[in-house]
This record gives C-alpha cells, structure tokens and sequence, in this order.
C-alpha cells in the first residue's frame, strides 16, 4: 500500500469520485488553476476542465448558496471554503439553507452537499487562520460534520461524504495536511459515516478525542506506557452524528475519562461527549470526567509563545492523563 | 397591443384568470385569518400581474422558479392548485410545499421545479443562480427566474447572486418586485442611487424598469429577459414597480407608517382592474364573463377551504421525520 499524506488523501478521494460520478463538481477560491492555496485540488483542473472544477469569486456565502441550488437540483457540489475561520458569512446559507432544505420540505428536497474545510491551529496562523468551528455547527441538525485524522480515513470519509444525500461538513485539520501520512489503499472503500475508530487499547484511563489530538494522545499514550500508565484510546472522526454507543463504550473500558479538542471549552462538542457518559454510565466512572481543550480566550495568537501557549501537545495530554490515572 | 407582444387572446384571458385567482384567494386567506381560523397570512395584492406576466414569459413545463413569500399568482400560474396553498394556510400533512412545516407563503414543490424557499430573504436567489450553473453542466437549456422584493435587494446574497450569474453568463432572471416598502421602511430609505434596475450596470448585464400593474409590459420585458438566457446570452434584471395593497403580512398594521390617502391612490392603479379594463375595453372579456369567472373561482376556493379544514393534521411523531436522508 502506498503511503500518503493527509492532503494527497484528500486530492485523491476527490479525483475518484468526480471520475466516478460526473455529478461532482468542485467549487472555492483558487480550486481551479491553482489547485487551492493548500494544494487540495491539485491537478483536477487539468483532469477535469474548469467547469467542474470552478474557480468562484471571493464570495463564501455565493459558494455555498450556489452549491445548495446545485444540490436541489441534482448535482453533487463539493465546496471548498478556505480556511474555515472565513465560514461565517456563508452561515445563513449552511444553518437556514443546507440544513433545513429536506425537514422543511417534508422529504422531497435533497442538499447532497460537502463543505470542505481546512480547519486548526499550530501554523503561525493567527487569529483568523487557526480556528475551530466545529462548535457552532454541531448543535444544528440536520448537517452532518466529519472530522478525519488520518489520510486513510479522509480518503474513506470524504468518499462517503460525497456520496451521501446530506449536507456534510468536512473539517480538515490544516496541521495534519502534510504531518500526517499512513497507508492507503489503491483501491475504491468507504468508511461509514458516525463510526467512530478505536485507535488503542489500553486500561487505565480513556482518551476521547477527534482531529490533531488524536495523534499527539498516542504519542503521548507511547510515552505513559514506559511509566506503567495504560491509555485506551477514541477517535470520533464524525462528531454528527456521533457514536454514542463507541463512546459509552469506551469510557466504561476504564472508568476514567479525558476528553480532548482545540475547540474552545465553553461550548465545546466535548460537553456533548461528557453529557453522554453522564447520561449513560455514571455509575461505571472511577473519578470526574476531565476535559482537556482550547482554552476561552477568542483565538489563536500570531506570537510563536502565545500561539504555543494555546496549542495542544503531546506533554500537556500527557499531564492530563497522568493525573487521571493517579486519581 | 398583446399581440404585437406575441400573446393570442386566450393567453391573455388566461393571465387575468390567474391574476382573479390569486387576488381571491389572498382575500379568503385574509378573511381566515381575521376568522381566526389561520394563525397568519401574506399578501400578494398588487403584484399578481407581475407575477402572471413573468410566468407567461417562462417555459412552464422546464424552467424552474425560485419564489419569494409574495409569489402566490407566480406559483399558481406554475401549477399549484388553490387547494394546495390552503393546505398550506391550514399547515396540513398534505400540504405539497412543506407537510405543513413552514408558514405559508414558503412555497417549494418539486413537481413543478419551484425551489423550497426559507424566511431569511434572497437566500434563494443564490439557489436559483446554484441551479443555473447545474443546468449549464448539463447542457440543458432551462431558464431559472427568481424574485425578491426592493427591499431584500439590499441584501450581500443578492449582490454576490448577480454577480456571481454576471461572471459566468448564467440563465437566470432576476425580478424584484418592488413594492415600495419593506414591511414599515419605504424604497427611499432603502435603496441608493437611481434605482434598483441601475445596479446591474455593476454585474455586466441589462437592467430593466417595467411597470409592475401593467401584466403585458413584465410579459415582454420577462420574454426578451428569458430568451436572451435561453441563448446563452447570460442574466437580466428586471425591476417591476408597483404598490403593496395591504400591509406587510397579517400581524402588520401599515397606518402606523403610511397613509390611507396614499394607499387608496394605489388602488386606483391595482393592475387587476387595468388589465380587466383592457380586456373589456378591446372586447376579450365581457362583465357576464367575469361574472361567470367569479363563481367559478369562489366554489373552487369554498371546496379547498372545506377540504383544507377538514384534512387531517400531522401525527405528532411526523416531527423527527425528514432530518437527514
């Protein structure tokens, strides 16, 4: 199996779902002949003409309210939002639109849409290139939102996503893009969408978790295995819907809860993810649920120590666990 | 005059058919409303010969509309029954639009390709514009027409709808039907410059003023506007000026910002009596006709009240239906 990067992962899903369904089209700033400043669609333009891969005024809200009309009609529109820090002027379009578009027609509407999304801090991004959104779409049904954190399951996912009759968001942590690689099939496979994947076993303490801290709460999982601590470890990958089952699961494993994202605190899909431990395996809980997250300040730093200061890492998780699992 | 516009005489007594249509059951829905039988209503009184006139203009067997909450005789002239809107006015199970979801006025019926619309306004002009682009995709070769009122042009949607249209030539009509106010705020404390028909200078494509009471003149200026589209030639907008009869929706009381001497003068314009006038006058129509029409469209309107009334309400489970495909 050839290795992959996180972003290859995502160029690829892409190329092999507008190869198979002529339906696909993608649509953003710079998708087209530059292939997007992240380089996501590289080479689809020369693949698939500009007409399918639209390179659209500076417009958010037009790109994804053209890309709603599109998906009523039929189409299968993936668009593209830069950074998902610029998301906000196309949230009228994504909360009343997209996500109301089937309920409010009793069924006979459709918005077959994927947001795509670049998401996340640790690039020296600053305020407006490093934040999580997640937390503001998750409280709306009626969209979906799926969080990889590895190339194997972007290709698997974004597949699904695009497939699926529902309005997706796809968040991509910017930081994984070119970080992160693994093996990934040549060939066609989806991943179902609201599984979440057991990425470690382990019997002292439960990391719940989605995104870049997957990866760092295995590295630091590695570290805490020299010093006898054992860490069971939960990707969520989608956060809607989300693997109530996976997580009650998991939580009952130890009996002892870390939950951890870069999203702010307050608000946070953590607290959803708490709730439903509380609500479901209270008494199987051998100390609090810990939550470990971004913390409430309004955003990321450009200063390298403040940026830093607001970041995760591998020792920061490591602490966490460590006095979880002395509790 | 209507057939140097390329309408036979049928046509045209069809378009105020729709129009008498329309103005009666708008007034039914308000006498619901008074009656307390409707929570709410909203008005297209005075707009409906825009309306028939745009869609006369459209191919109503393929092109696809993307309406506002005003678009009553737009949706009928569409296809949409009078017992389908009171459905909707009664928020019945049946109701093709929306199950009874949404308020009425908040028209969606895939039978006909009229895009569900939301109450956000100028939303869906980005959808019709979203719609366009799938066509050009395919290589069909419909139409999309959608419509707002003045004041929702002011609207970003709008701005990035047309000029999003204008970079890619797309084969939409954008029709505001400017009514003067937006509920309480009058067109000069909402739009600057000119007009509202200027603007498209901004997006590379024509702008047209019609007069919105006169049903013949929106035919024509909607008709070049669709065949210009038609032939790849890109978007137009047109600004069909007419006066709001009534107040803005059922929970509005317009004396507290407008005058009766001004309303009053309106209705002497109300483009369904000129365009009766115009029939009459060239010998279309007869009062006995009208007479005749009149009957015919209140039994209509009397058995989609009682059908309406009496059809069954959603079970209450219907409300986790329909979340996600």
């Amino acid at each position: 199996m050839p290795m992959m990067s996180y972003i290859d992962a995502v160029t690829t899903a892409l190329r092999e779902e507008m190869e198979r369904d002529e339906r696909v089209f993608i649509l953003g700033e710079d998708v087209g002949k530059r292939g997007g400043v992240f380089r996501a669609t590289a080479g689809l333009y020369e693949q698939f003409g500009e007409a399918r891969v639209l390179d659209t005024p500076l417009t958010e809200s037009a790109i994804v309210g053209v890309a709603i009309g599109a998906a009523a009609y039929g189409m299968r529109p993936v668009a593209e939002i830069q950074f998902a820090d610029f998301i906000f002027p196309a949230t009228n379009q994504i909360i009343s639109e997209a996500a109301k578009l089937y309920y409010r027609s009793n069924g006979t509407w459709k918005c077959p849409l994927v947001i795509r999304a670049p998401y996340g801090g640790g690039v020296h991004g600053a305020l407006y290139h490093s934040q999580s959104v997640e937390k503001i779409f998750a409280g709306v049904p009626g969209l979906q939102i799926v969080m990889p954190s590895t190339p194997y399951d972007v290709k698997g996912l974004l597949k699904s996503a695009i497939r699926s009759d529902n309005p997706i968001l796809f968040f991509e942590h910017k930081r994984c893009y070119r970080l992160i690689k693994d093996e990934v099939p040549q060939e066609d496979y989806t991943i179902p969408i609201g599984k979440a994947d057991l990425k470690r076993e382990g019997s002292d303490v439960t990391v719940i978790t989605y995104g870049l801290p997957v990866h760092l709460t295995l590295e630091a999982a590695k570290d805490l295995e020299k010093e006898g601590i054992s860490t069971h470890v939960l990707d969520l990958r989608t956060l809607v819907p989300l693997d109530r089952e996976a997580v009650v699961e998991a939580a009952v494993k130890t009996g002892k809860v870390l939950v951890i994202h870069e999203d702010n605190k307050t608000g946070g899909f953590g607290g959803e993810v708490v709730a439903t431990i509380a609500e479901e395996a209270l008494f199987d809980l051998d100390a609090p649920i810990q939550r470990l997250c971004g913390p409430d300040v309004p955003a990321m730093p450009y200063n390298p120590i403040l940026e830093k200061e607001f970041m995760l890492n591998k020792d920061k998780i490591a602490n966490a666990i460590r006095e979880l699992a002395e509790f | 005059m209507h057939r140097q516009r390329g309408l036979t005489d049928e046509q045209v007594v069809e378009m105020y058919r729709y129009m008498l249509l329309a103005r009666k059951l708008d007034e039914r829905l308000w006498l619901l409303n008074r009656a307390g039988k409707i929570p709410f209503t909203i008005s297209c009184q005075g707009q409906e010969g825009i309306q028939v006139g745009a869609a006369f203009a459209l191919d109503r067997e393929k092109d696809w509309i993307c309406p506002y909450y005003r678009d009553l005789a737009l949706v009928l002239a569409f296809g949409q029954t009078v017992r389908d809107n009171m459905l909707a006015a009664f928020a019945k199970a049946e109701d093709p639009n929306s199950g009874g979801r949404q308020m009425p006025g908040h028209y969606g019926d895939t039978r006909y390709r009229i895009l569900s619309g939301s109450s956000p306004v100028t939303t869906q002009v980005l959808h019709a514009v979203g719609i366009a682009y799938a066509g050009k995709l395919e290589q069909k070769d419909f139409v999309v027409l959608t419509s707002c009122g003045e004041g929702s042009s002011n609207q970003g949607d709008w701005h990035e709808a047309c000029n999003f249209a204008g970079v890619h030539q797309l084969p939409v009509v954008f029709m505001v039907e400017n009514n003067q106010y937006a509920i309480s705020v009058p067109l000069e404390k909402q739009v600057a410059g000119e007009n509202i028909a200027a603007r498209a200078n901004g997006y590379g494509f024509p702008g047209i003023q019609v007069d919105g009471n006169d049903p013949l003149a929106v035919y024509q200026a909607v008709k070049e506007a669709v065949d210009r589209a038609r032939s790849g030639n890109g978007p137009t907008l047109i600004e069909a000026i007419t006066y709001r009869l009534l107040p803005h929706s059922s929970d509005d009381d317009d004396r507290s910002y407008r005058s009766n001497e001004e309303v009053e003068m309106a209705k002497k314009k109300d483009g369904l009596l000129v365009f009766r006038n115009y029939l009459l006058e060239n010998k279309l129509w007869t009062e006995q006709q009208d007479q005749e029409l009149l009957a015919q469209i209140m039994e209509e309107i009397n058995e989609a009240t009682a059908y309406a009334e009496a059809a069954p309400h959603p079970n209450p489970t219907d409300l986790y239906k329909h979340v996600y495909v």
